[in-house]
């Protein structure tokens, strides 16, 4: 009889759920950082769930949907897609010190 | 044109005259798969061809997904079977061979998928007839790999398969192979279960992914490590090498359970195929074994009457499952045996023939060995005849007295004398 209990048939697929700074405090590989313009911000602005492009481009699920968005630096690798996605040009990459 | 028995009131079994192609699609249909992603390619197209007319007809509740080509096909295998869908495909040759990176993505992943192969010679040059070279090129991808004799048997290891690679114990793809037109194109009686009995034989999949439950947000094929990977309240995840141990213990023991299925499908529906793993005939009390798979193994069957009626006492080994290689039951089934005789429908190229080295390295260290000559046959669908399965066990028989070991490939079937004073220079010269 096969053992069903064998410790190698519960490994199958390689597979993970996301975990927080798995890399390390990806943050420190750029020193631009998307700053947010709440003038020009369309939920910051309106006050209403809208847009949230930020949000939603972002490869590294940084930005938070909230009013207003807000940048997780500690791990945003700087990448600048907030920026290029913005609408309404409310992002800028700045120099920013990431401890 | 389908030619039906007379149906029973209460059952849906019935007998139905197939091409080997239609019969894979029937199998499919009846284990009820939810996806299916196929590219046409010679000898293979019918059963794609069938299923998409079984669901324009709703016999067939599945998603017909077309694709581009053979690699998206898989593409799209994996990852509907990784929503825990039921998934199968078919093809041939060059399409099998334009799937092969994602083969291994399969099995790695674990991925209980399906594929029909109507095995076709590769190019170059160009060919679309048999031979099992196709086949043999993917042996160490880590996918089950079967081989069929009839049309029926394609149908029944078809819905065994199923069951062999959804088994927890496995998660396996694997590959049902058939030769191309020999039976892809050939029409035979084929018993066409009840649904219901299928049904009951094989239950739903109860996959381990299910990337269709979004609540849940979970990715697979993550960059594995060489080495295990903490990943904080996730707890401690093997690396690849770990994977792929489990993955070749999972092969190495599936042959048990594939001989479990084999058992409980032929006490089910009354049709066995020698163990499940390999077909006997006339080898009791047979002096010569004739090793071979599919249609060359089906040649050697019919002439194997003859040479006993001329005093020969020769006996058949098909195999049917040829990875994972059964190498612990044939070093059993081979144990008295004298002399071997392996007819390959391909060449392990650079090498011998692919079943004649397996052999041979499956028997190693017997302590009566037997005497083992391959011989290369059928290549690019050139005919196997009684005469070439004849002229080989004669020959073998000679060597073996003699007890000349070579590692030069045999051919048989060649008709190099009849090409008189082909000279492909002159292709090329003016004129």
């Amino acid at each position: 009889m096969v053992d069903t209990k064998k410790d190698y048939q519960k490994i199958l697929g390689s597979v993970q759920k996301p975990v927080k700074g798995e890399a390390g405090k990806t943050g420190t590989w750029s020193p631009k950082k998307p700053i947010i313009d709440l003038e020009k911000c369309i939920p910051a602005k309106s006050g209403k769930p809208s847009c949230f492009n930020c949000w939603l481009y972002c490869p590294e699920a940084v930005v938070t949907r909230t009013i207003p968005p807000e940048i997780d630096f500690e791990f945003c690798k700087g990448c600048g897609i907030c920026q290029e996605e913005c609408p309404v040009k409310a992002i800028s990459m700045e120099e920013v010190k990431i401890e | 044109m389908t030619i039906t028995e007379k149906k029973s009131e209460i059952s849906d079994k019935k007998i139905k005259i197939l091409t080997g192609n239609h019969a894979a699609a029937h199998a499919l249909r009846q284990v009820k798969v939810g996806v299916i992603a196929a590219y046409p390619i010679t000898p293979q197209s019918p059963v794609v061809e069938k299923i998409a007319e079984f669901i324009s007809e709703g016999k067939l509740k599945a998603r017909f997904v077309k694709v581009e080509s053979e690699h998206s096909a898989l593409a799209v295998c994996c990852a509907a079977s990784a929503t825990g869908s039921r998934v199968g495909t078919a093809t041939s040759s060059h399409g099998l061979m334009y799937m092969y990176e994602l083969l291994p993505w399969a099995s790695g992943n674990r991925l209980p998928i399906i594929i029909n192969l109507a095995t076709r010679a590769t190019g170059a040059p160009w060919s679309v007839w048999t031979d099992h070279q196709d086949f043999i090129t993917i042996r160490d991808v880590g996918w089950i790999q079967m081989f069929c004799m009839d049309n029926q048997e394609i149908y029944d290891t078809n819905i065994q398969a199923f069951k062999i690679a959804e088994d927890s114990r496995v998660f396996l793809p694997a590959i049902v192979a058939y030769d191309g037109y020999i039976l892809s194109h050939t029409m035979m009686p084929v018993s066409i279960e009840n649904q219901e009995d299928i049904d009951n034989f094989l239950p739903p999949l109860e996959h381990h992914y299910n990337l269709s439950d979004v609540s849940v947000v979970k990715g697979i094929d993550p960059v594995t490590t060489p080495h295990l990977r903490d990943r904080g309240s996730e707890g401690i995840a093997p690396g690849y090498f770990e994977y792929r141990y489990a993955m070749q213990k999972a092969l190495e023991n599936s042959i048990e359970i594939i001989m479990n299925v084999h058992d409980e499908f032929s006490e089910k529906f009354g049709r066995s195929y020698g163990n499940g793993i390999y077909k006997t005939y006339l080898t009791e009390d047979a002096d010569v074994l004739i090793f071979a798979m599919g249609s060359v193994a089906s040649q050697a069957r019919n002439i194997i009457s003859k040479l006993r009626k001329d005093g020969l006492k020769v006996g058949l080994v098909s195999l049917k499952l040829f990875r994972p290689f059964p190498a612990l039951q044939l070093r059993k089934l081979f144990n008295d045996t004298k002399l071997v005789v392996v007819f390959d429908r391909d060449i392990g190229y650079g090498y011998e023939g692919v079943l004649s080295y397996e052999l041979k390295a499956a028997l190693y260290g017997l302590k009566q060995s037997p005497f083992i000559k391959g011989f290369i046959v059928g290549l690019g669908g050139r005919d196997v005849t009684d005469q070439h399965i004849i002229q080989g066990v004669t020959k073998a028989i000679k060597e073996s007295e003699k007890g000349i070991i070579s590692h030069e490939t045999d051919f048989i079937g060649l008709k190099l004398e009849n090409l008189g004073d082909y000279d492909e220079a002159d292709y090329f010269k003016g004129g």
